[in-house]
């Protein structure tokens, strides 16, 4: 916040990355399946990335705000346990455009469409490591300054601007240049 | 201005509820008192649903979160139902935001209070404030901080 809202758990291997590693501008994300603004920011972010192309690193990390959205946490669980098996850029797609279902029966349909292993996945969640992976970035977008979802860092800075495309595109644009 | 670090917190009995009255002197561990102008506006509930999912990182250390703005306690009754406020809700409404004005965040302009963060101690002293533009959320992590910097 105040002082420095700055990212404090810098981006890693391990995170989910889209673009190259190297790229001048790396936004990461910090996002709720459920959340209806994560919803609208979710193809201003594609656009985005269309437009800045190579220069732009991708980074999506949890921040389910479980008590205003009931099923934050089983969606994002779901995508933890999906990207196990190497599909995590599809189920987030996936999930954010199906945010209006997003029970317990959808997600499993959501699981196999993106060509997931239910059963796997389901093994997975139940062993609590996606839940655990979940918590690590919850505790990492608090300590960090998030402040709502979606709440963006971009070069580990908190943006506090509109991520309207518009002006988020300026904001970055500037950054380039 | 804002109550600075060092300077002991102004007690206060406000409503939490329309017939329960809360008093800073009552609790025993730290307190993060949670200022912001009004129940239902966007950035407003956003900062409050940060804290209350940060609410378990805040247990961790015994601290107790507090938010007070200048509604009724009518007003907080539904709002804290229909967001899921996990922490009380305290109406600064009688005299009007007499408590706001005690810590130095009263906004005379709009007759609600600034979006004000404030830890204080065991001993009942401001350990850490900050005063956020009111038009941006603080997010909790220079709250959490200053908690377990008392730890």
């Amino acid at each position: 916040m105040s002082e420095s809202a700055d990212l404090t758990i810098p981006v890693r291997p391990q995170d989910h990355s889209s673009g190259p590693e190297d790229a001048k501008l790396t936004v990461v994300e910090y996002g709720d399946y459920q959340c209806p603004y994560c919803g609208q920011a979710y193809p201003i972010v594609k656009e985005l990335q269309k437009k800045f192309g190579d220069a732009l690193r991708l980074v999506f990390r949890n921040l389910p705000l479980s008590d205003m959205h009931p099923h934050a946490e089983a969606a994002a669980e779901v995508a933890e346990a999906v990207a196990l098996q190497g599909k995590f850029w599809e189920i987030h797609d996936t999930l954010f455009e199906n945010q209006r279902d997003l029970g317990s029966e959808a997600l499993m349909h959501y699981i196999n469409d993106v060509g997931a292993d239910v059963e796997q996945a389901t093994n997975d969640i139940r062993s609590g490591a996606p839940r655990q992976r979940v918590e690590a970035d919850f505790e990492g977008a608090i300590r960090s300054g998030a402040n709502g979802t979606p709440t963006f860092f971009v070069n580990g800075v908190r943006y506090d601007g509109s991520w309207m495309f518009e002006p988020f595109a300026e904001h970055l644009q500037e950054l380039l240049d | 201005m804002a109550l600075e670090a060092g300077v002991k917190a102004p007690d206060f009995a406000l409503l939490a509820t329309p017939d329960q009255k809360v008093s800073l002197s009552e609790f025993e561990g730290p307190v993060v008192l949670i200022f912001y102008p009004a129940d239902w506006s966007p950035v407003c509930s956003d900062e409050l649903s940060v804290f209350g999912a940060a609410k378990k990182l805040f247990d961790d250390h015994g601290a107790q979160l507090l938010g007070i703005s200048v509604d009724g306690p009518w007003c907080h009754e539904v709002f804290k139902e229909k967001r899921h406020v996990p922490f009380p809700l305290l109406a600064d409404a009688n005299p009007h935001a007499h408590v706001a004005k005690a810590y130095g965040v009263y906004r005379d302009a709009d007759g609600t209070s600034e979006r004000a963060l404030f830890v204080i101690d065991r001993d009942g002293t401001v350990a850490w404030s900050y005063v956020s533009p009111v038009g941006v959320n603080p997010g909790a992590d220079g709250a959490l901080r200053a908690v377990e910097a008392l730890s």
